[in-house]
């Protein structure tokens, strides 16, 4: 019993890591309808803003995950403005294929600057230890942080979109451009904001990522973002709620696999998943079949 | 059109023809002629530069240091040793037209290096082709001193560390007789084959000691989370993992495991040997594990604290296992010329062949038929992560 509880601690923690980097992939999907693969890579550069503001800089904390943002905002923009905003009209496959290209270009670039050698990102936060059933259970300081950071940021990104002028305008964005556009609503202006507040989200997820994994390198986005991609899939992409849903029944099934049957078989077995549900469900667990997305 | 393909096409096999006969021409030469005074060439052939350049550079500085003081101590055989250094840049080609350059227009007598089984294997077949003695300090893979195909020893190719099996052997002795442990868990890299190998002898071993496997997983090389796996290892009651693994996720699992109050000994290979484990995993995390390694800088016996005194003195840091087997072979070369009487390579080679007992600073050494050293491993504890000696095993 407390074995299976652990496990499913396990479970909400990884899938709460899932949940959060899926949020930023999700919200731009659901505006643009790109998949925006170089998500994991923003995440990347915003992780190492941090590094270096905490070691090189010794910043606190606080001004790290700001200058974290700052930097993912700004790649997040430029990335937009230069790779994508020209292919906007093309078809959607050119822009697919430009995402996975500026993905790849970003993590070489890492590898080639920041050098291929796993760092330790500093402990900047003391890890509190929580046990319980006589230590069969242990809950940690960075899993609560993680966990409720990623349900505070899919309410701001919930209130964004829903209530905001902002969202309001994104919202019509994803309806139909040009239409927005004939109601006065400057629709490259609101991608970009799109782009800046997905990077904004990956540079939080990738600062927390280094925490709790304690590294950083180069690569460090690549796996989790294609695992968040999973995620968002799996909840029906573009849809907020959706990201949350489908990293927590990521995280969960790993955990469970992993734990009670064998860790090889872990992603075949959640491919598996994804394939029936996408089968069964081709919008994901909470898509609904009409074309209203975000 | 055609006309000039033809044409082109007849150039390029004459070209090849000319280059085969020059090459088969060179064959089988005895080089390493020597004039019989002057100093003693040898070649240093290291990554100095690219992925790997530490380990080629920590490797040289250890040899260098070790020649320096050979000829502070009158040379070998009343001469001087002239290490001529190269850097292949970890690069298999350049590996290869090194040794070729170091053996035809240096004149060396021995070629010392490389460090990765990849660049020594780039150079082998030069070595055996010119006659010239190789020794490496760190290319563990089987195949560098036995090629494959044929199953023969490759006779003029020597390494002085140990290869992978005896480093699990060893590890299944300390854990089941002196650590007492009866039930283990095994967390491998599956996507790694110096992994698999040890977790494979590590397995065999300890049941064949009388213990059991509770648990054998493997990871993949992307995975981060290791706490489901960990939280099953540890419901399945295993006195100890063993994560024959690289630092970066070895530190990882150690942390991970210790979170989830799973405080059983850890033990591991030389992959720990770094100090990246430390910083990623925390000290107070490492406590209570322990890793095989080539050597250990706290070692108190003589050889090795004057060791790392002089190379503290000379490079201002402490010296790892790379720098260690560097020296040991600048010295274990020193000693096979000494013994051989003659600057000749292959009476250089067969004293090579016949090394017993030689003291080294990673241990005593002797070459099997196999050319791989028999040597004891010395056994690491962490604590408060510092290095520190536990004991020293030969594998049996």
């Amino acid at each position: 019993m407390t074995e299976f509880l652990q496990q499913v601690l396990n479970g909400v923690s990884l899938g709460s890591i899932y949940a959060l980097i899926a949020l930023g992939y999700t919200m731009v999907y659901g505006v643009i309808q790109l998949i925006n693969f170089a998500h994991g890579e923003i995440l990347m550069i915003g992780t190492f803003s941090a590094f270096f503001a905490l070691t090189v800089l010794d910043t606190n904390i606080a001004a790290a995950v700001l200058l974290a943002v700052a930097a993912s905002v700004i790649l997040g923009i430029l990335v937009e403005r230069i790779a994508y905003k020209p292919l906007r009209k093309s078809s959607r496959l050119a822009s697919l294929i430009t995402a996975i290209g500026i993905s790849l270009l970003l993590q070489n670039s890492g590898l080639l600057v920041f050098g291929t050698e796993f760092r330790a990102f500093p402990r900047v936060i003391p890890n509190v230890h929580y046990k319980f059933f006589d230590g069969a259970v242990t809950l940690t300081g960075y899993q609560i942080l993680i966990f409720v950071t990623t349900i505070l940021m899919m309410l701001i990104l919930q209130y964004i979109v829903m209530r905001t002028r902002v969202g309001k305008a994104m919202r019509a964005v994803s309806w139909d451009k040009d239409a927005a556009a004939l109601m006065g609503i400057n629709v490259d202006n609101i991608i970009t904001v799109t782009f800046a507040i997905g990077s904004a989200f990956a540079a939080v997820a990738g600062v927390l990522l280094g925490l709790y994994y304690n590294t950083v390198h180069p690569l460090m986005g690549l796996m989790p973002g294609l695992k968040a991609f999973v995620a968002a899939v799996l909840g029906g992409i573009g849809l907020i709620p959706g990201a949350f849903a489908g990293g927590f029944l990521l995280g969960i099934t790993e955990a469970m696999v992993s734990g009670y049957w064998s860790t090889e078989l872990r992603d075949p077995f959640v491919f598996l998943i994804l394939i029936l549900i996408l089968i069964i469900k081709p919008t994901g667990l909470l898509g609904k079949d009409e074309k209203e997305k975000v | 059109m055609k006309y000039w393909s033809r044409l082109l096409i007849l150039l390029l096999v004459s070209l090849l023809t000319v280059g085969l006969a020059v090459g088969c021409g060179g064959g089988g030469d005895q080089q390493g002629t020597d004039d019989g005074d002057g100093p003693i060439k040898i070649g240093v052939n290291y990554e100095l530069s690219g992925d790997t350049a530490t380990f080629g550079s920590l490797s040289r500085d250890g040899a260098m240091l070790a020649f320096e003081e050979i000829n502070a101590a009158g040379g070998v055989l009343g001469r001087q040793i002239e290490p001529i250094v190269r850097d292949n840049r970890g690069i298999l080609d350049e590996s290869m037209s090194v040794a070729t350059k170091l053996i035809t227009e240096e004149d060396i007598l021995v070629h010392l290096g490389a460090a990765t089984t990849g660049c020594v294997l780039a150079a082998a077949p030069i070595a055996t082709q010119y006659q010239i003695p190789l020794v490496t300090t760190s290319a563990t893979h089987p195949d560098v001193t036995v090629d494959p195909e044929t199953n023969e020893v490759r006779d003029y190719i020597f390494r002085i560390c140990f290869i992978d099996p005896p480093q699990a052997i060893v590890g299944a002795d300390f854990a089941f007789n002196d650590l007492e442990v009866k039930e283990a868990a095994i967390y491998f890299d599956n996507t790694n084959d110096y992994s698999k190998g040890l977790a494979k002898e590590f397995k065999e071993h300890f049941e064949a000691h009388g213990g059991t496997i509770v648990a054998s997983e493997g990871f993949g090389k992307d995975d981060e989370d290791f706490r489901p796996t960990l939280t099953s290892f540890s419901q399945k009651g295993a006195g100890l993992i063993y994560v024959p693994a690289y630092y970066q996720k070895v530190g990882k699992i150690v942390s991970q495991a210790r979170e989830l109050g799973i405080d059983v000994p850890m033990l591991g290979a030389d992959g720990w040997d770094a100090p990246e484990v430390v910083e990623i995993a925390g000290s107070e995390n490492l406590n209570n594990t322990f890793f095989t390694n080539h050597y250990s800088s706290s070692d108190e016996s003589e050889k090795v604290q004057s060791f790392v005194k002089a190379y503290k003195e000379k490079y201002g840091s402490e010296p790892g296992s790379f720098s260690a087997l560097g020296y040991d072979a600048a010295y274990l070369i020193a000693d096979a010329i000494e013994r051989a009487g003659a600057a000749d390579p292959e009476a250089i080679r067969e004293a090579l062949e016949k090394t017993a007992d030689f003291d080294a600073v990673t241990g005593k050494l002797t070459f099997d038929e196999k050319h791989n050293p028999i040597k004891e491993i010395a056994i690491i504890e962490m604590i408060d992560g510092k290095q520190i000696l536990k004991t020293k095993k030969a594998p049996n």
